[in-house]
């Protein structure tokens, strides 16, 4: 276990640089001009440019400029922006936002998924079956944005009048991102939901399932305990590697209910040519993502002790 | 790819997308060989039959027909604006309403289909090909070799979708000059691609792994035949499978994942003609006028869903374990 553990690390290492550094890349390299439109219509005076150029290294070869900046970040300093702003700063305010929404989203998916998953999968064929096959084929083919607009419009005060869907301040209470939560895990909700019922009807006429049922146990512990057991490992790894992916595709729920979070920053920093500002971001999400797949992996052995790793 | 999404957008559907094709690496139509039907004849004649799969052919087939000739549909011009019409409601003249240039989203919703399709589709031509291409090479070299390709896919794949279209696409669009309709859309094609082929590669490469420990290869192997005949001969056809299921559900990713780009602001712009970009121009209108929004979001949900059902009937068609 610990040698599995010790090489899947040692694998991230060049992902990891190879995926920040294509995103370095095309922020700082790619584009001509580093300061295109940073001081107005007029040119930017030497002074600045040689003050600027010395703080992000602009200087020296791309791949050098980005040693150096991994190496500040791996001392946790994220950097300045152009105007002076602390980026460790904005994202340590936008930050538990975007994991509160994340988070969020990830419970609504998991429990009304696997709820659906393993009701209809116990009962194939009936009403309830039908009724989840098509609303999930419906959730899965309707962008996200779109859920997001319809259900603010409808359920906001223009509509149904239901409840506050605008989300305007800058730490927002856990029931206002109740909604966005819900819109940004409705994609991902279909697909938990399909994965359980496929896990539950498969599994359903196992021999250890037979077995428990013959010892007497009563149903609820042989679905609860025997039955999910087995099913949801699919499910674990999706809701795992899908943790990533929610904190990336917030920016589009972000931008629909005006939740200040990673989504919106990341945003603002590219509009604004604000390079450290993506960069920064961008480093901070896919180490979630490749240490996400990496918890997955590991989880799989304690769900499963017929997965061994040696 | 973490996310085509429709999801996250579009990204969470491909993996699970790709999640549920894995199942079909199996699928070996060598047993064709007791049998009087091959796989795919056996698949056909199961889908025949589906009511899903008549019904998203159907669908595809009209909005192919909207994208080859819109003047079937419609006799307006989508680019003709009239600002006296400013935010019409649906009427009898404009089925769906007018839009803040006036311009009627009928005709535009139509005319729409053409860049919404093509984006989709070469899109997903160009995913497949250089995920099959890098993943049947990887499923059949040397250890080292997969491992290198495997590792550099893994790099792509680590960019949140939403999140790498955004800074590629930011990055190739300069502000200050006006791009052609060609150029606006190679950039939206590449970026999606550049993000999604790694899905493709796995798939194709577990399909190879698997295939290539059948006898039939190695008796291949052992009459003499060349590397090249073996992956085109041999490996090939027995591993298409699962990804030509992954290409139909990508199919209809890709749409959506236009959709979101033009959302955001950074994928098809005028003067291309799209439902993204029809969704992109309502945004800031939506509550005063929701048909700006709703209709060309329909035509992007209904096609999606077309492609998604599609994909999921050919899957079950061609999974044996599944009749």
């Amino acid at each position: 276990m610990g040698r599995y553990v010790l090489r899947r690390l040692l694998q991230l290492i060049p992902v990891f640089l190879g995926t920040t550094f294509i995103i370095y890349a095309l922020v700082w390299a790619i584009p001509q001009d580093p300061f295109a439109g940073k001081c107005g219509q007029r040119p930017c005076p030497d002074s600045y440019i040689s003050a600027m150029s010395d703080k992000f290294n602009f200087d020296d070869p791309l791949v050098l400029q980005y040693l150096k900046y991994m190496g500040n970040l791996l001392t946790g300093d994220f950097g300045d922006t152009f105007s002076g702003i602390s980026v460790g700063e904005q994202i340590s305010t936008a930050y538990p936002t975007t994991v509160k929404l994340a988070v969020i989203a990830l419970l609504i998916e998991g429990i009304i998924g696997v709820t659906a998953g393993v009701l209809t999968g116990l009962r194939k064929q009936g009403f309830l079956d039908n009724l989840v096959l098509v609303s999930t084929l419906f959730l899965i083919s309707l962008p996200v944005f779109v859920t997001g607009f319809v259900l603010r419009l409808y359920l906001g005060p223009q509509g149904l009048d239901l409840m506050d869907t605008g989300v305007d301040t800058a730490d927002p209470s856990i029931g206002q991102l109740i909604l966005p939560g819900f819109v940004l895990g409705s994609l991902s909700m279909a697909y938990v939901a399909r994965l359980t019922r496929g896990g539950i009807a498969e599994n359903r006429r196992a021999d250890y399932v037979r077995t428990a049922i013959a010892k007497g146990q009563p149903n609820s512990r042989v679905v609860g305990v025997h039955l999910l057991r087995n099913s949801l490992i699919p499910v674990i790894t999706f809701l795992g590697t899908d943790l990533g992916s929610l904190m990336g595709g917030a920016i589009v729920t972000e931008g629909v209910f005006n939740i200040n979070g990673i989504g919106g920053l990341i945003f603002r920093g590219i509009q604004e040519k604000e390079g450290v500002m993506v960069t920064g971001i961008v480093t901070l999400l896919v180490l979630v993502y490749l240490l996400m797949s990496l918890i997955v992996d590991l989880l799989y052995a304690v769900l499963d002790p017929r997965i061994r790793y040696e | 790819m973490s996310d085509p999404g429709a999801a996250s957008s579009g990204s969470g559907l491909e993996q699970a997308a790709a999640a549920g094709v894995g199942d079909l690496s199996h699928v070996d139509s060598g047993q064709g060989q007791n049998k009087p039907r091959s796989l795919w004849s056996d698949a056909w004649r199961e889908l025949r039959r589906k009511p899903t799969f008549v019904i998203s052919l159907v669908i595809i087939f009209i909005v192919v027909l909207m994208a080859a000739f819109p003047t079937l549909f419609t006799s307006v011009d989508p680019r003709y604006g009239n600002l006296d019409n400013y935010l019409k409601t649906p009427s009898a003249d404009a089925w769906f309403g007018y839009d803040v240039q006036g311009y009627d989203v009928y005709a535009r919703a139509i005319h729409g289909a053409r860049g919404s399709l093509l984006v989709g589709l070469f899109s997903t031509i160009l995913t497949v090909l250089i995920g099959s291409v890098v993943g049947i090479f990887a499923g059949y070299a040397k250890s080292w070799v997969d491992s290198v390709l495997s590792r550099f896919g893994d790099i792509f794949a680590g960019v949140p979708f939403v999140l790498g279209a955004i800074v590629i696409l930011t990055t190739f669009n300069t502000p200050t000059e006006n791009p052609s309709a060609v150029r606006i859309i190679t950039q939206v094609v590449f970026s999606i691609a550049v993000l999604s082929w790694p899905v493709a590669m796995r798939i194709m490469r577990s399909a190879t792994l698997v295939a290539k420990q059948q006898d039939y290869v190695k008796a291949a192997r052992g009459l003499g035949a060349s590397p090249l005949r073996i992956v085109f001969r041999h490996l090939l056809p027995n591993t298409v499978a699962p990804v030509m299921v992954y290409a139909t559900i990508a199919l209809g990713a890709f749409i959506g994942a236009e959709a979101t780009l033009a959302f955001l602001g950074i994928g098809l712009r005028p003067p291309v003609v799209s439902w993204g970009v029809m969704i992109s121009e309502s945004r800031d209108y939506f509550q005063a006028a929701p048909h700006m929004l709703l209709f060309p979001a329909g035509f992007v949900t209904i096609t999606v869903l077309a492609f998604v059902m599609l994909g999921d009937a050919v899957r079950d068609a061609l999974d044996p374990k599944s009749r």
